[in-house]
């Protein structure tokens, strides 16, 4: 082989209380594509940070093109040709398109920015990626997916000779990833090495080359992937066997359908989903299909009164109700874990009690706090039912892994006894172990008579646990799929096609 | 691995803890700067009774503290929402203006301090409105009155100073009760129903809830609007109570000039406290410390002999090294400092980013 | 020969947006207060009348543009006022006490505002002390320091002071501007063109809009927050060098409050407190907006000084109910 673009050893970095990464080893060859894989913790985004700079490593060596070299920050970095794109967009909002893709190197003429050719460029660069955008416009007014596209656009023209992309199709949807594995393949072509972090097995086997593993901060090892099958790969990514995932598999169950809970006639809001009829019963998992932006969190949000609808009716058991904010809602025993845990779900700085029993206090109001001891007795039966690690009520929320955080999610929605749970994305960026126990719990609240309304960006994660699929696309409801067992991924697929076809 | 440690942060616990406690830093100040007064004046911490009232350094500290407290209570609250009360220095000029103004008509003491009290909260309810229903950011909405209240308190008293002739009214910024002066009663007072209200319910929780991230509150169903309102209106009374106080205690009303800079004091004290500007957790005791701290500054500064028109640049140095040993930037690069010998190139490095 | 002109708007990195809408409004109202006092009162709408907005607020003017770059980036600079006094003070006692040449103790002043902004902006980012506690400390210095030298007013009488602050610029149909107004004329030229034309005046757009992003694209985030506080510095010693060619005097007690001023024009000039969104020109026009009011008060003559505060409060409170507006328009469309 050639002599590897990039080389890391034994790199090691700790954070207090935290060893993050220790003694990993991590090369990259011009012309490849390859993955980094690992769990949540494993240490995935501190190797990325160390590499560009953004941390400084405790230990351990980094080497150029075979000279050894002190990254000192982004901007070193990315002067060494070395790039990155996060899974968060990381570009300014409210600056235009044309000067996200160029600041901090526009072209200048007598000193001062030529603003003429930073738009000429930057559209000659949009095309390149077949995207016809207003290169004058707020970069703000565009969708999540068009601003990663763009931080893409900006990473490519830096001349890379290493391009980091860490989880940049995480709020793609398949046309658009495409579009950039297509990117991705030229580059590689042109001799550029990319190192690629997604949590979509497909799209690893799809467009990579090699793969390096990470576990707990520590080195697994690097494979070709042709010679490593997808049951290798996540074995050697959670260090155990699969039975977990199967496991419930078999226990897909077949719930009676309990009585009707609540009805959707025509509920529907401008710019976000076209009206919708939908029945949601008490004991079934109901699961949302679609692409990104197909209207799912939309329709979510209506039912929970997050957003309000601005047509149709909801009735609930029977009678006509207006839910138009989430206290309404959460009266009528609806809860919601939203898709932005950060965001929109925990308060970061208060404890793990706090949060738990925060939607319960919020539906008693300030002037009924709940008794100490009903506190510590709800909270210790709900950290140990869903194996919150760690199990300190009084830990920070936001010092915990995030798949502890969703736990804590559900936990306080669970407390208040919901006759409906709506779930968006509640397994998304967690590792699989809480991924599966987070699978098992949705499956066994039904068996016990809830309503779910489950929302994932995966088609098999979604066939593998709802009872009825609904499939959205381009904010529409297109059709609803029975999942009497002969359901696939791929029919599903071909649904979301049809509707398609139909327009 | 995993398991471990737990424990091993159990253990790194005394040392560690107390240094990263909130108040750790506050108290240390405090009683730095008490101990100072002691090494000037030696019966400094002696308090005694003369003519059947509490005298001494400390309670001066207390007294003059009182106005400043009250409104460091209020601003805690409002902090916590994650917004921030510029006008409670208005606030104070308009309601001592008010009262003062009231008394000088011939109105009963008890209808000029309603009036004047119900006026702050009124004052309160406007900013909450703006912050609510307006949506406006609240260091703008509250900027408003900061600016006009000014021009109000001045209208009431018609850009004259308003003296008043009161031995009641006296009584609630300059007098004594059972021997202690009744503006810390008052104090005492309104900080035990605060920690009841906050701490005995859901206020508390509700608020740092709020204050620490505003949609997950909506989206859990606290209604976050009326939080917030209640937290102005709550400042508002604290500012107009310390109004009162203020003028009281020279029995005369100064537009222009009372309850001048508290708003910074005031944010000062919550800061120095420990509470984040940006909301969340909040500590009244923290609170309450940072105000004394303050006031203690200005008492050292006087009994150390100092020139009072020093007063400022003190100020300026004190709230510069607290907020430095808050800062766990700074105390990072003093312990890597501290072991700097041993690993001087990356240091050297990361400094140059950063400069 | 339309280049030039085609150059001009293409120059500029965005077509006429709803995000300039604030500044119009802001154009708006200025002509039409102005509109009003002449037809209120003879003798104001004059070239002079206008011209007298750029004298009476020159200070004013240069201490705004400090604060909007510090604005942009999301910070505030309580510090202002102080440092203007402070700066007034330091001319005074260098050239009356210390009997220094003028153009020894100007260069000196500019220097260690410059140097106390950029202390400021450094406790900001090395430490992550919140900008409004840390310019607050700078207020306190400052303010303080400016007492220690002295508590009494100190009148100037130098001869290049006199010779700045007494003569003029002649202007076509017997007008004139005095040096003081032209000095912020062309520091409001020289800021614009840093803001839009040059990298560092796109990076204190990017830092304000996202730091994090801005540090991850390698942007020199910090050295940009530590470069705003600097420009403020500068800008506030700049001012309190008009200050006290305006008043010929340092005295403790200046600009007491010229933070606020300072910061009402801002916003009233349509920059977002947030950051990342807003304009020099908006500026100008909220401290002309802020004079064209004083101007009225002082020709009604009936009204007492503190209706300009009320008014003051009451136009705040206007143009920020004004920017809520288009602002949620704005997000609701986007969404």
């Amino acid at each position: 082989m050639t002599v590897p673009v990039l080389e890391m050893e034994g790199i090691s970095k700790g954070f207090p209380g935290v060893q993050a990464l220790e003694d990993v080893a991590f090369r990259l060859f011009p012309g490849e594509i390859h993955a980094l894989m690992g769990e949540n913790g494993a240490g995935k985004s501190t190797l990325i940070k160390v590499l560009t700079g953004v941390y400084e490593a405790d230990a351990g060596l980094v080497a150029i093109d075979d000279v050894g070299t002190l990254i000192r920050g982004p901007l070193h970095a990315q002067r060494l040709g070395i790039s990155t794109v996060y899974q968060e967009v990381n570009l300014c909002p409210n600056l235009s398109v044309a000067e996200n893709i160029f600041i901090g190197r526009e072209p200048r003429r007598l000193g001062r920015i030529d603003w003429a050719q930073v738009r000429t460029r930057s559209a000659e660069l949009l095309a390149r990626l077949d995207l016809d955008l207003d290169v004058t416009a707020q970069l703000g007014s565009y969708s999540l997916a068009v601003q990663q596209l763009v931080a893409i656009v900006r990473a490519i023209d830096l001349d890379a000779k290493v391009l980091i992309l860490d989880e940049p199709t995480s709020s793609l949807d398949r046309g658009e990833v495409a579009q950039l594995f297509t990117v991705m393949r030229r580059l590689r072509a042109d001799g550029v090495a990319i190192l690629f972090v997604s949590h979509f097995l497909e799209q690893i086997y799809e467009v990579c080359d090699r793969v390096t593993v990470l576990r707990n901060g520590r080195l697994v090892g690097e494979y070709p992937l042709a010679e490593l099958s997808r049951f290798e790969l996540v074995s050697k990514m959670t260090g155990q066997e699969l039975a977990a995932l199967e496991e419930i598999d078999e226990a897909a169950p077949r719930v009676e359908r309990g009585e009707k809970l609540f009805a959707l006639e025509g509920v529907g809001r401008t710019g976000a989903i076209d009206p919708v009829d939908l029945d949601l019963h008490r004991g079934e998992v109901v699961g949302l299909a679609g692409l990104l932006g197909s209207g799912r969190s939309e329709l979510a949000r209506l039912i929970f009164g997050a957003d309000t609808a601005d047509s149709g009716r909801i009735t609930a058991e029977g009678e006509a109700v207006a839910l138009r904010n989430p206290r309404a809602a959460i009266e009528r025993g609806v809860a919601f874990c939203p898709e932005d845990r950060k965001g929109d779900g925990l308060v970061m700085d208060l404890t793990v009690e706090e949060n738990i029993i925060l939607a319960l206090q919020a539906a008693r109001g300030w002037t009924r706090p709940l008794s100490q001891r009903k506190r510590e007795e709800l909270v210790e039966q709900y950290i140990r039912a869903l194996r919150i690690h760690p199990p300190h009520p009084q830990a920070l929320v936001k010092n915990l892994s995030g798949g502890n955080q969703q736990k804590v999610l559900l936990a306080r929605w669970l407390i208040t006894q919901p006759k409906l749970l709506i779930l968006d994305e509640p397994t998304r960026g967690i590792d699989i172990g809480a991924k599966t126990e987070i699978q098992k719990l949705v499956v066994s609240l039904a068996g016990d008579g809830m309503a779910v309304l489950f929302i994932s960006a995966e088609l098999e994660e979604v066939l593998r646990i709802s009872h009825k699929i609904e499939v959205l696309r381009d904010r529409q409801l297109v059709a609803e799929l029975d999942n009497d067992g002969s359901l696939t991924p791929e029919r599903i697929l071909q649904t979301i096609a049809n509707g398609a076809a139909e327009k | 691995m995993n398991r471990a440690e737990p424990r091993s942060r159990l253990a790194a616990l005394p040392g560690g803890a107390l240094t990263r406690h909130t108040l750790f830093w506050p108290v240390t100040v405090l009683v730095a700067l008490l101990l100072a007064n002691v090494i000037f004046t030696p019966s400094f911490l002696s308090i005694h009774i003369r003519q059947g009232h509490l005298y001494g350094s400390l309670i001066d500290i207390l007294l003059f503290g009182a106005p400043l407290i009250l409104v460091a209570l209020g601003m805690t609250m409002v902090i916590a929402t994650g917004g921030v009360d510029l006008s409670v220095g208005a606030t104070v000029a308009i309601s001592g203006a008010l009262a003062c103004y009231l008394i000088s008509e011939g109105h009963g003491l008890f209808v000029s301090i309603t009036v004047a009290v119900v006026a702050s909260m009124l004052l309160g309810l406007w900013n909450g409105l703006l912050v609510t229903r307006l949506g406006i950011q609240p260091i703008i909405a509250t900027l408003i009155l900061m600016v006009a209240g000014r021009g109000i308190a001045q209208l009431i008293t018609s850009g004259q100073i308003i003296t008043i002739n009161s031995a009641s009214y006296k009584m609630i910024g300059g007098d004594y009760w059972l021997g202690m002066p009744f503006a810390i009663i008052i104090v005492v007072v309104a900080l035990a129903v605060t920690v009841v209200l906050t701490r005995r319910t859901a206020l508390g929780l509700l608020v740092e809830s709020v204050g620490g991230n505003a949609e997950a509150s909506r989206l859990v169903g606290i209604r976050a609007s009326g939080l917030i309102i209640l937290a102005y209106v709550f400042c508002g009374l604290c500012a107009g109570v310390a109004g009162l106080m203020i003028s009281s205690n020279t029995l005369s009303a100064d537009g222009n000039h009372a309850g001048l800079w508290i708003e910074l004091d005031a944010i000062l004290a919550v800061v120095l406290g420990g509470t984040a500007l940006t909301g969340g957790r909040f500590s009244l005791a923290g609170t309450v410390v940072g105000a004394l701290i303050i006031q203690t500054l200005d008492t050292t500064i006087y009994t150390a002999g100092i020139p009072p028109r020093t007063t400022l640049v003190f100020e300026a140095v004190v709230v510069t090294i607290v907020c430095l040993l808050q800062s766990p930037a700074f105390r990072a690069k003093i312990s890597r400092r501290r072991r700097r010998p041993s690993t001087p190139p990356l240091t050297d490095a990361k400094q140059e980013v950063t400069a | 020969m339309t280049t030039a002109f085609e150059d001009l708007t293409r120059a500029v990195p965005f077509t006429l947006r709803r995000r300039h809408v604030p500044v119009l409004v802001t154009l708006g109202l200025f002509l039409l207060a102005f509109l009003i006092g002449a037809i209120r009162y003879p003798n104001f709408g004059t070239g002079q009348v206008f011209l007298d907005l750029f004298i009476d607020n020159a200070f004013l003017i240069v201490v705004a543009i400090g604060m909007t770059f510090v604005i942009l980036t999301g910070g505030i600079d309580l510090s202002v006022g102080s440092v203007v006094a402070l700066s007034g003070m330091l001319c005074a006692v260098g050239t009356m006490k210390l009997h220094l040449p003028a153009l020894v103790v100007l260069p000196i002043v500019l220097v260690i505002g410059t140097v106390f902004g950029a202390g400021m902006g450094y406790m900001i980012q090395a430490f992550q002390i919140q900008p409004f506690i840390a310019t607050l400390a700078g207020m306190f210095l400052a303010r303080g320091v400016c007492l220690t030298i002295s508590e009494e007013q100190i009148s100037i009488d130098n001869g290049f002071f006199d010779a700045v602050a007494l003569n003029s610029l002649p202007l076509p149909g017997g007008t004139h501007l005095s040096y003081g107004a032209v000095i912020a004329l062309i520091v409001f030229a020289v800021a614009t063109y840093v803001l839009q034309w040059t990298r560092t005046g796109r990076n204190i757009y990017a830092v304000g809009g996202s730091e994090q992003s801005a540090m991850l694209m390698g942007l020199p985030a910090g050295r940009t927050k530590i470069q705003v506080y600097a420009i403020s510095g500068f800008c506030s010693a700049l001012g309190g060098i008009l200050f006290s060619l305006y008043t010929l005097s340092g005295d403790s007690t200046h600009a007491v409050g010229m933070e606020l001023d300072a910061i009402a024009a801002v916003v009233i000039g349509g920059t977002v407190l947030t950051g990342g969104s807003g304009y020099l020109l908006g500026t100008l026009l909220g401290v002309l907006v802020l004079g064209v009011i004083k101007t009225i008060l002082s020709f009604e003559g009936t009204l007492s000084s503190w209706w300009t505060r009320i008014a003051i409060g009451v136009l705040l409170f206007g143009f920020i109910a004004l920017q809520r507006l288009i602002g949620t328009r704005r997000r609701t469309r986007s969404a």
